[in-house]
């Protein structure tokens, strides 16, 4: 899993899960449903503007509150590569990484990422290119441990293989 | 090397010589709660594995508690997928929807004991705490992967010390006092963190539960407290198992030493729209609500009912204002009952429910409109948790929930015990 390119989409602080789900639609058996609710509360128009292939930019405290991995699976629904954060909630860490998406810590301002700009995420190396504002900003690489996780598209696939043997 | 209880918990259940904070390390779970994530996200996660076993259905504990009884057809349906689970899977411990919360009804059951690792699908996990364990929230994924293994991956977190001396005063209750840690650390002051608490003796075991249940809204993974008598006695009335208790090392490495005085803790608020905004009761009183909430698996519990009760003794609450008790359990409503307590509930004009998480939530038995301002007991004040968008909430002890309800606005239960 590497060299992810995509696009900025700037969020703020202390973002949390019932922000991102909120509880009305925890009992929605259609997950596709659920995702048109994504960031409601927020921003009502929150699944008409993000794209597919976006990377969230957000500050701290993302997905702090509940364990609802809801909350990471209607990103994935809406295709959202990767998600920038100055810092997570502990369960939304977790949650993202085992359903495959990369959560990178990094402290950032209006420097560093614009709405709109197009990243290139390089997780091996620890480095991200803002092509639009040609720069190069690093981060700490996620252990191994974790980008073993990634490599597999989710911790479930990772434990399918070792079922299997 | 001088170990914490988070580090001596996640080292007696890993295959490790040593352990040091930051180091991942995979660790034996004793016990997994599940609730209406079962029928919402786990199954269908679970399914992908493509096995028809679990690692141990005995060390499962499965309870409907979010949605009860259902108020909706999707509600009704995901707990069908939730029963359909269970049966397919021989879950032994399948305590059905009429118990109540989760994470009262657990610990009431004697399943957390010290010394423990216990992981459930709800942040608020973290609530077992309480009873010298280490207990945390995952997501559907690590339930997954538990139910498969009976295994899961941890990063060993660094630990505060939080140490209480001397004694609450009247009409302050252990709510205050995580409202006002979550206010000094702030909602991210804990992230991933251990919070140990130390100076226990004078904390009742429900509020010990009370702050242990709240250290997630500080981000933190744990929130431990030490064993002493009171909970040694308490945990051999409910369970006939062996324990172990754990004590940290003398020298055990703490990233933060915090001390709290009990007697100069005052009644607390969190304003809205988060846990951490926290105010002493001075700055909001007077505020109108039009709903006062008690109940949740944050300050349902008989001790929170009881202070109720005798702030509402002979009083009525306000007539402009709802007020809607829901006991964290059967065990709770019974006693309640017993103790005439629903008689001073009922008369003085609040709603009494069956037990659920039900307005804690926004789910049901007492949703608030839009524009409407609550004050309640729980644990979280986001924007729409309880209803509408629009709607205010401030989080507040019992006490202060109680005496805000016979006043109509935000008031100092000082001012009447």
């Amino acid at each position: 899993m590497d060299a992810i390119n995509g696009f900025a989409y700037i969020l703020g602080d202390d973002i949390n899960t019932d922000d991102i789900v909120p509880s009305h639609t925890l009992t929605m058996r259609d997950p596709h449903e659920m995702a048109k609710c994504t960031l409601e509360f927020i921003d009502p128009q929150f699944v008409k503007k993000i794209d597919k292939g976006n990377i969230i930019i957000a500050g701290e405290n993302f997905g702090t509150g509940s364990s609802r991995e809801e909350a990471v699976n209607v990103f994935k629904i809406l295709g959202v590569k990767a998600i920038i954060a100055k810092s997570f909630a502990r369960i939304y860490f977790r949650n993202l990484i085992n359903v495959g998406i990369p959560g990178i810590t990094l402290t950032w301002d209006e420097n560093t990422f614009s709405k709109g700009d197009n990243l290139v995420i390089s997780l091996y190396k620890g480095v991200i290119f803002n092509k639009t504002k040609n720069i190069k900003v690093e981060f700490a690489k996620l252990p191994e441990f974790l980008t073993n996780i990634l490599n597999e598209g989710g911790i479930i696939n990772q434990l399918k293989k070792m079922l299997l043997k | 090397m001088s170990k914490t209880v988070a580090e001596k918990i996640l080292l007696e259940h890993s295959d490790l010589k040593e352990i040091s904070p930051g180091q991942f390390i995979e660790c034996d779970i004793d016990l997994i709660m599940v609730h209406e994530q079962l029928g919402g996200r786990i199954h269908k996660e679970y399914e992908k594995l493509g096995i028809d076993y679990v690692w141990d259905p005995n060390k499962i504990f499965f309870i409907l508690d979010h949605w009860v009884p259902a108020p909706t057809i999707s509600a009704a349906q995901m707990h069908q997928d939730c029963r359909a689970f269970a049966k397919k899977y021989n879950f032994i411990h399948d305590m059905g929807m009429d118990k109540g919360i989760c994470h009262q009804v657990l610990p009431e059951m004697g399943f957390s004991r010290p010394g423990m690792l216990i992981v459930g699908s709800d942040s608020h996990t973290t609530t077992y705490g309480a009873f010298n364990c280490l207990s945390t929230g995952i997501g559907a994924t690590d339930v997954s992967v538990v139910f498969a293994t009976g295994k899961l991956w941890f990063k060993v977190p660094e630990s505060y010390k939080i140490t209480f001396v001397e004694e609450l005063n009247k009409g302050v209750m252990s709510k205050d006092i995580i409202l006002k840690i979550i206010g000094d650390i702030t909602t991210k002051g804990a992230i991933y963190k251990s919070l140990e608490f130390h100076g226990i003796e004078s904390l009742s075991i429900d509020g010990r539960m009370t702050i242990s249940n709240m250290v997630v809204e500080a981000g933190a993974k744990f929130g431990v407290f030490l064993s002493d008598n009171k909970l040694e006695n308490w945990i051999q009335k409910r369970s006939k198992e062996e324990y172990n208790v754990i004590h940290p090392d003398k020298e055990a490495i703490y990233e933060k030493t915090l001390e709290y005085n009990l007697s100069e803790i005052t009644p607390m608020v969190a304003k809205p729209s988060s846990p951490g905004n926290a105010a002493e009761i001075e700055n909001v009183e007077g505020i109108e609500i039009d709903q006062a909430f008690l109940g949740s698996c944050t300050n349902g519990r008989i001790e929170d009912l009881r202070i109720a009760a005798k702030i509402l003794k002979g009083k009525s609450i306000d007539p402009k204002t709802r007020f809607i008790i829901t006991p964290a359990s059967k065990e709770v409503y019974i006693t309640a009952m017993k103790e005439g307590l629903l008689d001073i509930f009922i008369n003085a004009g609040a709603v009494v429910t069956h037990s659920t998480c039900g307005a804690c939530i926004g789910g049901h038995m007492g949703v608030l409109g839009e524009g409407e301002v609550c004050i309640s007991s729980t644990n979280r004040n986001f924007v729409g948790r309880l209803g509408a968008a629009s709607s205010q909430v401030y989080l507040a002890s019992p006490a202060t929930v109680t005496t805000s309800a016979i006043y109509g606005k935000i008031t100092d239960p000082r001012e009447v015990l």
